[in-house]
């Protein structure tokens, strides 16, 4: 008898399970539901009432009407996003590839400083950047976005390279140098090559976590330079606003993370927890 | 060896821009943003977008106002209200992730579907979230539809508009009730140190735990910060938000609690049982125990993510909702709306020592855990 079998034996005890299962599947699929139906009706079907049932004639013009109002905002997030994930990536992969295998005095307490960075309210920042993103003349640009997330991009990226090239047997590097290897020939030679799961963890995590940013997105951008985020907050913010827009416009701002999700879940999953439970 | 030191000293190097880059932008700036908070930048609005401001250093007097200063009242009340909501949210996270995890465990059919539907929500920005749960709480629509699919009569709750506030206090009453709070968490570790052996530590624990509540007994309530009552409480409009939140974020919880529960050896499990262990017994007497330092993690990792919350209420409820506002949101507002940037950075010192508090000891712990394994 194993385990599981105390659970699943009883007849009343499975039932329950399936029951909770499904009903914890419908609070997680509501929204979903709610977005999809409210995006596909005519503005003028939309009223409380109804607002559960399915349209009565199928409408896909507020599709239409998001996808070319927010095409220049989709345009922006994926320059931001893409340029900013490759930056912090690549200075985090090196930045891990020093601190496992070259340790060098204070280098942990280093690191420690690092890692704090990662976790700050980026309120207790915000002003200072805001006047230096300014004094730069990188305000209202998206590369002054670019700079920011790949900045407070290092912590975490660097934390997971760490992590993952602790892995990495040091008798590897140790006879790579025997064979008169130099640092930059190690890392492109032997730790490079075994990174590309690293690599695939750390830029989904940053594309997810840069995508879905607000706070520096609506404090640095202006409306040439807006990411999807803000210009969807503005969209859903305004009054007497109707909801098959800001519902398709919601659609389209998460149809990039989620695709990124249904594609690389596995890898998806290791960066979160990468994230959280550490060592 | 040579070559090893050579490479060490090319470490550095190579290290050295991410270093002097996060020491500008975290170091650097939180010391300014302290400097900022200890002047009088924007009490003048001539001075206050001026290229070179005049700064005049005031001391604390931006954190006295925000803590006693009549037209302060805002962020008292938000800072209530983000303790209740990081109460709620990791509560509900912890609680929902958990008993997903354990579900999921038994490997049910579909295992795979249920995890992925379960942890979509934690890829969508919260301003999605936030956005389709804005529509979904409509006080005449949406989840207070729900029940007349089923022949109920429909919802009443506001939701986000809601202006009802329980659990009222008078902000007069704070530093009694946290002397007193705090005086009964010191008397605990007291009894736990001695009854863990170790006397001094005990001692220690017991003289503080006397003293707190001895003041707050003798002199808490004489003590007043304001001269006027002041009542604060939990605003009901947060409940929409945090269930959103909980939506959002549970399925990350469910996660981590999966990746310990995985952790667990079969034998252990086969073991127990063996010895005749019920399922509600392997449960509370074998699972859940080793869960405890995931349960540590996810509440610190969850926590400091409440108190920074920004986006999800900003696009629920709007920037301009006193009765949802949380001093993430307040700071925002302050600053780059009312241009009170002294005020404004005394927020963003505020909500960093808060984060501080939780985060500093977690990163302790867990660089100390990798030396010792």
């Amino acid at each position: 008898m194993s385990w599981r079998d105390l659970f699943r034996r009883g007849f009343a005890w499975r039932w329950a399970m399936y029951l909770f299962l499904a009903l914890a599947m419908s609070f997680f699929l509501m929204p979903v539901y709610m977005m999809l139906v409210t995006a596909l009706k005519e503005p003028i079907a939309i009223n409380l009432d109804t607002a559960w049932q399915l349209p009565r004639t199928w409408n896909w013009a507020s599709f239409e009407e998001a996808w070319i109002s927010f095409l220049p905002k989709l345009k922006n997030s994926f320059v931001l996003t893409i340029t900013a994930s490759a930056a912090s990536a690549i200075m985090g992969s090196l930045n891990g590839y020093v601190l496992a295998k070259w340790p060098f005095p204070g280098s942990r307490t280093l690191f420690a400083f690092m890692l704090f960075g990662m976790f700050i309210p980026y309120q207790a920042i915000l002003i200072p950047l805001f006047g230096f993103i300014k004094g730069i003349g990188l305000y209202g640009s998206i590369w002054g976005l670019v700079l920011v997330h790949t900045v407070y991009g290092l912590p975490i990226t660097t934390l997971i390279f760490r992590n993952y090239y602790m892995e990495i047997p040091d008798a590897l590097v140790e006879a790579s140098c025997i064979d008169g290897a130099g640092f930059f020939q190690i890392y492109r030679h032997v730790v490079f090559p075994l990174s590309l799961p690293g690599f695939v963890v750390v830029v989904i995590w940053q594309f997810t976590q840069i995508w879905n940013e607000f706070l520096f997105a609506v404090t640095l951008s202006n409306p040439s330079s807006q990411p999807i985020t803000v210009a969807l907050a503005q969209l859903a913010g305004g009054e007497a606003v109707k909801w098959n827009l800001p519902m398709a416009g919601a659609l389209l701002a998460a149809l990039p993370t989620l695709l990124v999700y249904a594609v690389f879940g596995r890898f998806f999953i290791r960066g979160l927890l990468a994230g959280s439970v550490k060592g | 060896m040579r070559w090893q030191r050579r490479n060490r000293a090319i470490g550095f190097v190579v290290l050295l821009p991410s270093i002097l880059l996060l020491a500008i932008f975290v170091y650097s700036f939180i010391g300014r943003t302290v400097y900022a908070s200890f002047t009088d930048w924007g009490k003048d609005p001539a001075q206050a977008l001026a290229l070179k401001p005049v700064l005049r250093f005031v001391g604390l007097d931006n954190y006295r106002e925000l803590a006693t200063g009549v037209i302060d009242g805002r962020f008292r009340q938000d800072m209530v209200s983000t303790v209740f909501f990081t109460l709620f949210f990791v509560g509900g996270c912890l609680l929902l992730g958990l008993l997903l995890a354990i579900l999921i465990d038994q490997k049910p059919k579909g295992e795979g579907a249920f995890r992925s539907i379960f942890l979509f929500p934690f890829s969508l920005s919260l301003v999605v979230t936030g956005t389709i749960w804005r529509w979904l709480l409509q006080p005449s629509g949406g989840v207070n539809r729900l029940p007349t699919l089923v022949g109920l009569p429909a919802g009443k709750f506001a939701w986000l508009t809601s202006r009802q506030q329980v659990w009222r206090f008078d902000w007069n009453a704070l530093p009694m009730g946290a002397a007193l709070l705090a005086g009964a968490a010191l008397g605990v570790a007291a009894f736990l140190a001695f009854r863990a052996g170790r006397t001094r530590r005990g001692w220690i624990a017991s003289v503080g735990s006397a003293a707190l509540l001895g003041w707050a007994l003798a002199a808490g309530r004489a003590w007043a910060p304001l001269d006027w009552p002041e009542l604060h409480g939990f605003n009901l409009a947060f409940v929409g938000i945090v269930i959103a939140a909980i939506w959002q974020m549970s399925g990350y919880t469910m996660a981590l609690y999966l990746a310990g529960l995985r952790g667990i050896p079969e034998e252990l499990r086969e073991a127990a049982v063996v010895d005749g262990a019920s399922s509600w017994q392997l449960y509370a007497r074998i699972i859940l125990p080793l869960m405890t330092p995931i349960t540590l993690s996810a509440m610190i990792i969850l926590g400091h993510i409440s108190l920074k919350i920004f986006d999800l209420v900003f696009a629920m409820a709007g920037p301009d909702n006193a009765h949802t506002d949380v001093p993430a949101l307040l700071m925002y507002i302050t600053t780059f709306r009312g241009n009170q940037f002294a005020k404004g950075a005394a927020i963003g010192v505020i909500l960093l020592l808060l984060v501080a508090l939780i985060i500093l000891p977690y990163l302790r712990i867990q660089l100390r855990k990798e030396v010792h394994e």
